[in-house]
C-alpha cells in the first residue's frame, strides 16, 4: 500500500514537472530562436525543417552586425540616452518624492496632485508638440532632444514617495536633533534607506528606455549617427540576406534585460507590480 | 497586494499615514526663519520635474487642441486659421479613420484576453512547491525582456513563408501570413500577447502569493479539490490581479506599435488593415505630414484609453472581491 502510494507520488511530480517543462519552452521557444540564429549563417536559418540546434556556431554575424550593420553606434546611442534617462529620472524622482515625503512648502498639494495626473497623460496625445517644441529648440536629431521629454516620471516620484514615507518618524526626528540639515538627511538617511524602492526604479526607467521606440524611430530618421539600438533593428531589416544580421542584433538588446530578469529578479517584479495597489 | 514594500527599518505603528493619502502639513512647530527655508528648500526640489512636466506633458497636451481646432495657413508667415470642429469630424468621419478604429479593437481582441489568460493559466502552474521551481518562474517571466523591434525580429523568422517553421509543420498560408489582409492583424496581436504575457504572469504570481494562506487551507480541510479551490477560492480572490493585468493589457496594447512597424511597416500590403490609432498618429504625422489630422487621432486614442480605464475601475467596484 505504502510504496503505491509512494509511486504514486513520484508519477505525480514527474507529471508536474512535465507539464511545467512544456508550457516552459512554448514561452521560451522565440527567445531561444534569437540566440540560436544569431548564430547560424542565412542558410541555416532558412532552411526546412528549421535548425534547432548547431554545434558549429557562425560568430561571424556579430562581427557583420558590429562593424557593416552599424551595432557598434546603435548600442553605444542605446547606452547612452538609456543612462541619461535613468540617471535624470532617478534624481528628479528622489528630490521631488523627498519633497513631499519630509518639507513643508507652499502648494505641496496641488503640485503633488499635478505630478500625479500626468500618469493620465499618454505619450501619444504629446508627441506632435513635443517634436515640433524639440525642432524649435534646434533639437531634432540629436542626443538630447531623444532623452529631453523623459527627464521625469510620475510613475517614480509616486513610487519612491512611498518609499520614503514608511522611513520611521523617528529617523527624521534623530536627525534633526543631530543636526542634520535636510539636504544632510536626504543623502545620508533617506536615500540610503529607500534604497530598495530607488533600485526598482531605476530598473523600471531601464526597462522603458532600453525598449523604447515610437519617440527615437521619428527622432532619430534623419540622423543615423544617434539612432538607437532597438530602431536599429528595423532598419536593418529581415530580407533573405540580412535576417542573420538582425536577429544577432535583436541578440544584443535583449541580453542586458536577460541579465536583469536573472540577477535583479526582485527588484524588477517589484517595480512590475507596483501599481497592483490593493 | 501591498505596492512597494521596501525592508522598512522597524516599528510599523509609528509609519506615517496611508500610502494613498496626500500630502500633509506636518506638525513641527519651529521658528518663522526655518520654515521659509523648508518652503524653499521643497520649492526648489520640486522645481526639476515641475518644468520637466510643463513642457513636455501639459503644455503639449493643451496644444493638442490647438491643433485641432486650428489649421496652419497655406502661406507660413500667416497665423493659423480657426476651423472649429470642423478638421475634428473629417478626420473621424473618414474611412481610413474608421478603418483603423477596427483595426484597433480586433488587434485588442486578439491579443489582451489571450496575454491575460495565459498568465493566469501560468501562474496556476508555477504556484506550486518544487524544487527548482525558481527556475520555471523566471522561464514565464522572460518574454518581458524582449522588445517590440525583438519580437518584429524573431516572429519575421519564425513566421517566414518559404522557409523554417511554418512549411516544415504544413502550414501554407496565401498570401503570406504578414501580407494577408485578414490574417496579418491577427498575427500581430498574437506576437503582442506573447510579448505581454511574461508581464501578465508577474502580475499574476505576485497575486496569488499574497493570498491568505488560511483561506487555502481552510478549503482543503473542508475537502475542496484543487480544482475547486482554483476555481472557487484563488480565482475570485485573485480578481484585483486580473483586473489590473487586464488594464495594463490594454494600454499596452492600444500603445504599440513597434512590432507593426518591425514586421509589416507603413506601406506593407495590408496597411490599411493593420494601421491601428496609434500606429496612423505616426503615419498621419510623419508619412503624411499632417500634424492636425494626428492630433485628431491621438486625442480619439486617449479618450479610448480614459474610457477603457474607468469602465474598467466601475466593474471592479461593483464585481472584485477585495479582501478585508
Amino acid at each position: 500500500m505504502a510504496s503505491k502510494h509512494v509511486r504514486r507520488a513520484r508519477v505525480n511530480k514527474v507529471v508536474r514537472y512535465a507539464v511545467l517543462t512544456v508550457f516552459a519552452i512554448i514561452i521560451v521557444f522565440p527567445l531561444y530562436i534569437v540566440f540560436l540564429d544569431a548564430v547560424l549563417s542565412n542558410s541555416q536559418i532558412a532552411t526546412t525543417p528549421p535548425t534547432l540546434f548547431t554545434f558549429h556556431p557562425h560568430w561571424n554575424n556579430f562581427a557583420v552586425a558590429w562593424r557593416v550593420g552599424g551595432v557598434s553606434h546603435y548600442l553605444f546611442n542605446s547606452i547612452l540616452q538609456t543612462s541619461i534617462i535613468v540617471m535624470a529620472q532617478l534624481v528628479t524622482s528622489i528630490l521631488a518624492a523627498f519633497a513631499f515625503a519630509f518639507l513643508d512648502f507652499p502648494f505641496k498639494r496641488t503640485l503633488f496632485v499635478i505630478m500625479i495626473s500626468t500618469l493620465m497623460i499618454p505619450f501619444e496625445v504629446t508627441l506632435v508638440t513635443n517634436v515640433q517644441t524639440v525642432s524649435s529648440l534646434h533639437l531634432f536629431g540629436s542626443t538630447v532632444g531623444l532623452v529631453i521629454p523623459f527627464l521625469a516620471t510620475g510613475t517614480g516620484i509616486f513610487l519612491l514617495r512611498q518609499a520614503f514615507m514608511q522611513i520611521p518618524k523617528e529617523m527624521r526626528e534623530a536627525a534633526v536633533i543631530d543636526g542634520y540639515s535636510n539636504m544632510q538627511f536626504l543623502r545620508r538617511v533617506a536615500v540610503p534607506l529607500a534604497r530598495p524602492g530607488i533600485a526598482a526604479l531605476a530598473v523600471f526607467s531601464f526597462l522603458g528606455a532600453w525598449n523604447q521606440y515610437l519617440w527615437p524611430l521619428i527622432l532619430t530618421d534623419n540622423n543615423v549617427s544617434i539612432r538607437t539600438l532597438q530602431i536599429g533593428i528595423k532598419s536593418i531589416g529581415g530580407g533573405v540576406d540580412s535576417a542573420n544580421v538582425q536577429i544577432a542584433a535583436s541578440a544584443i538588446a535583449v541580453f542586458p534585460l536577460l541579465v536583469i530578469l536573472i540577477f535583479f529578479q526582485k527588484h524588477l517584479v517589484r517595480s512590475l507590480t507596483a501599481g497592483a495597489v490593493k | 497586494m501591498s505596492i512597494t514594500t521596501p525592508d522598512a527599518p522597524a516599528s510599523p505603528k509609528k509609519q506615517r499615514d496611508s500610502r494613498l493619502a496626500l500630502p500633509t502639513k506636518s506638525d513641527h512647530v519651529r521658528g518663522g526663519s526655518y520654515k521659509r527655508r523648508e518652503s524653499a528648500l521643497g520649492l526648489a526640489l520640486v522645481l526639476p520635474a515641475t518644468i520637466f512636466f510643463a513642457v513636455f506633458s501639459f503644455y503639449p497636451f493643451f496644444k493638442n487642441f490647438y491643433e485641432i481646432l486650428y489649421v496652419p495657413s497655406i502661406n507660413i508667415n500667416n497665423p493659423a486659421k480657426f476651423v472649429g470642429l470642423t478638421q475634428f469630424w473629417d478626420t473621424i468621419s473618414s474611412s481610413s479613420f474608421l478603418d483603423s478604429l477596427r483595426s484597433t479593437a480586433i488587434f485588442v481582441v486578439c491579443s489582451v484576453p489571450l496575454g491575460v489568460l495565459g498568465g493566469i493559466f501560468l501562474a496556476v502552474l508555477a504556484h506550486q512547491k518544487l524544487r527548482g521551481i525558481a527556475f520555471f518562474r523566471t522561464a514565464f517571466s522572460s518574454t518581458i525582456v524582449s522588445s517590440a523591434a525583438v519580437a518584429g525580429a524573431v516572429f519575421g523568422v519564425l513566421l517566414n513563408p518559404a522557409d523554417g517553421f511554418l512549411p516544415w509543420l504544413g502550414i501554407h498560408f496565401s498570401p503570406n501570413i504578414l501580407e494577408s489582409p485578414t490574417l496579418a492583424l491577427p498575427a500581430v496581436a498574437l506576437i503582442s500577447s506573447w510579448q505581454f504575457v511574461g508581464l501578465s504572469f508577474i502580475i499574476m504570481i505576485a497575486g496569488m502569493q499574497s493570498l491568505p494562506e488560511e483561506v487555502l487551507e481552510a478549503a482543503s480541510m473542508d475537502g475542496a479539490s484543487s480544482w475547486t479551490k482554483t476555481w472557487r477560492v484563488t480565482m475570485p480572490l485573485l480578481s484585483p490581479s486580473i483586473f489590473f493585468a487586464s488594464v495594463v493589457g490594454v494600454i499596452f496594447s492600444l500603445q504599440s506599435l513597434g512590432v507593426i512597424d518591425v514586421t509589416i511597416g507603413p506601406y506593407g500590403a495590408p496597411y490599411t488593415h493593420t494601421n491601428v490609432l496609434i500606429y496612423a498618429i505616426y503615419n498621419q504625422f510623419v508619412q503624411y505630414n499632417n500634424p492636425g489630422s494626428a492630433a485628431c487621432y491621438a486625442f480619439v486614442l486617449f479618450v479610448i484609453t480614459l474610457i477603457v480605464t474607468l469602465v474598467q475601475f466601475r466593474l471592479v467596484e461593483k464585481r472584485v472581491h477585495y479582501g478585508q
